[in-house]
């Protein structure tokens, strides 16, 4: 059953078209990677799928509901109910600790709970580190502690920007097992990067080039 | 986790940038609050002054106006005395128009041995005095008897004291309310005592003998009937008794009004340029913040925040600003104010009486109030511009 689908979908900025066209759907409980250049459209799709921009032309169809039509209102409420987001530079609210960044998802989302947010830093593996600000925790704990307040309102969709790129090998590993394990879940993972070890993980990797979707490929050692 | 414990987290994790914004504030606040406590002080001080005085006219003897200033004499206290006969409280009485006329006489003790301290004696008649009795009678319940005095507050003089006064003593009985003029550094007795006094006076040398004889007094303190023209009385007191000059109360003070006027107007000016330029150093600080918080936002953003949401913590938290701003502000200017009143009344050179409690908390209220709205208000814009912002946009920026 798809979650997602793009249709036709393009974004122009003046000359420049970002996304030409492009089509493609996301089966629910999927693990797909985006690959491509810089300036192949990955960030803009990411910004599309993620309900923080509109498409110029074509249908965004998430879970039913044509997204590129919604209002910018609306469409917080969606990414809010529907999508946990992971950035590369994990973009952390740097006077609030560990467990009350996880905590403002669950506030803006339906009411704080700190005892389930606790449950979501030791996942992935940081209960400890729980009263630490920021700036006290090391960049592979930090976007940790971002994957946690990602998933801690069980959105089905995780949308992953570059989610190692500014990680050891260690942390990278942490974060994907995590990642392995939200999908066994049944979550649905979309996670754009240019490492292709990270792509590796995926079921389906989807390379786009000049915004267009240039092929795709599906892992077929995935969950070997 | 609610709003208010975001908008506190954000406050107490970011101490310089809250120190400084509420800095920003208690400035305004001190300057408001501070500004306004002096203007109202100037302007009780002056009804205080019009109250006392309380007559529509002065009759005093002509040359007495070339031997004291009479807003001087009102109000620093400066000591200074005249005579005139005494028969001229009866020629005011004959004038058309004049309802009350009441005496009163001056005498200046010596900073000399043979008196306690240097202060300007003012002798009233109880039974027609309608200035100085009314004040009298809220600190004493007789009338002052022999030898007796009623000290202003100023007066370095506690009731039960004995005081001497040209060697008389004359026992405090009565300790008066402030009226932040030179009054405040008089003393006050009866007809005879101050009859009493002139007497000693004589004994030591300073005489107030004039040509008609020893009953004498200073000044005849008049109010007009209702439906006179007060000019029209004063033209006639003027005509009908000689070597006396009428004069009316409010030309007396006209000085003193002006100089308050002019006095408010430049403080009411400097609040308003102190708010003007705060409230635009306000503006820009918080579109500097959002600016620098911009990503903060985003993730906020993100995270399911809504603008309204977003822009109401930032309003919350530069309205908590203006709150500790307020009351630290307020709170400063009332301990300028409040321990140096009497400095700031020298300073000026103009009556200057505090307001009562009720209105300094009342005014200390609104202050902080003004001070958390005007907060709030000079974030709006910051709020607004902040709902403009995308924030995929910010966090592709903020990297």
């Amino acid at each position: 059953m798809s979650l997602l689908e793009l249709k036709n979908v393009s974004k122009i900025y003046g000359e420049l078209k970002a996304l030409d066209n492009v089509s493609l759907h996301v089966d629910q409980g999927e693990w797909v990677a985006i690959m491509g250049p810089s300036g192949s459209g990955k960030s803009t799709m990411m910004n599309i799928i993620g309900c923080m921009d509109k498409p110029s032309q074509g249908e965004v169809l998430l879970d039913g509901v044509d997204i590129s039509k919604e209002s910018s209102r609306h469409l917080t409420d969606i990414r809010r109910d529907k999508i946990g987001l992971v950035f590369q530079q994990f973009h952390m609210v740097n006077y609030l600790t560990a467990v009350e960044n996880v905590m403002v998802s669950q506030y803006y989302h339906s009411m704080p709970d700190e005892e389930e947010a606790l449950e979501a830093l030791g996942r992935v593996g940081l209960r400890e580190r729980a009263r630490h600000l920021p700036s006290q925790l090391s960049g592979g704990e930090q976007q940790r502690v971002c994957v946690a307040r990602a998933l801690i309102n069980h959105p089905e969709l995780i949308l992953a920007d570059e989610p190692t790129g500014n990680l050891d090998e260690a942390n990278e590993n942490i974060v994907l097992d995590l990642f392995a394990q939200l999908h066994r879940e049944g979550t649905t993972l979309i996670v754009v990067t240019h490492d292709p070890e990270v792509a590796d993980a995926a079921q389906r990797t989807i390379v786009l080039e000049h915004g267009r979707v240039a092929r795709e490929v599906i892992n077929e050692n995935f969950g070997k | 986790m609610n709003i208010f414990s975001l908008a506190f987290k954000n406050l107490t994790r970011k101490g310089r940038r809250t120190a400084v914004l509420i800095l920003l504030t208690a400035f305004l606040s001190l300057a408001v609050f501070g500004g306004s406590v002096m203007i109202l002080s100037l302007q009780s001080g002056l009804n205080s002054l019009e109250a006392r005085l309380g007559a529509d006219i002065i009759l005093v003897p002509s040359q007495a106006q070339s031997k004291v200033s009479f807003q001087n004499m009102f109000l620093q206290g400066t000591t200074g005395a005249f005579y005139m006969d005494a028969s001229a409280l009866d020629k005011v009485m004959e004038v058309e128009g004049v309802e009350k006329a009441a005496p009163q006489t001056f005498l200046a003790s010596l900073k000399a041995d043979c008196c306690s301290i240097r202060i300007q004696v003012i002798g009233i008649d109880p039974e027609k005095d309608f200035t100085v009795q009314p004040w009298i009678a809220r600190s004493l319940s007789r009338e002052l008897g022999d030898m007796d005095v009623a000290v202003g507050c100023k007066v370095e003089a506690d009731v039960g004291e004995i005081i001497r006064i040209y060697d008389m003593r004359c026992k405090v009985v009565a300790r008066l309310e402030p009226t932040g003029t030179g009054l405040d550094t008089a003393v006050y007795c009866s007809m005879e005592t101050m009859a009493e006094l002139l007497r000693a006076a004589e004994e030591k040398g300073v005489s107030h003998k004039i040509e008609s004889g020893d009953d004498v007094i200073s000044a005849v303190y008049v109010k007009v009937r209702d439906g006179y023209d007060i000019d029209t009385v004063n033209s006639r007191l003027n005509g009908h008794i000689r070597k006396a000059t009428a004069v009316r109360t409010r030309s007396m003070i006209t000085g003193v009004s002006d100089s308050l006027a002019g006095v408010s107007r430049t403080i009411t000016v400097l609040i308003a340029a102190v708010w003007v330029l705060a409230f635009i150093i306000l503006l820009l600080s918080f579109a500097l913040i959002v600016r620098e918080r911009a990503r903060e936002f985003a993730v906020f953003r993100l995270a399911g925040a809504s603008v309204s949401m977003l822009g109401s913590m930032v309003m919350l938290e530069s309205a908590l600003c203006g709150l500790a701003g307020g009351l630290a502000g307020t709170g400063a200017a009332a301990l300028v104010l409040f321990p140096f009143s009497r400095l700031i009344e020298n300073a000026l050179n103009l009556p200057y009486l505090m307001p009562g409690l009720t209105q300094v908390l009342l005014l200390g209220v609104l202050t902080v109030v003004l001070s958390v709205a005007v907060s709030a208000l000079s974030s709006t814009m910051a709020a607004y511009r902040l709902s403009r912002v995308n924030p995929g946009t910010a966090l592709r920026e903020g990297n």
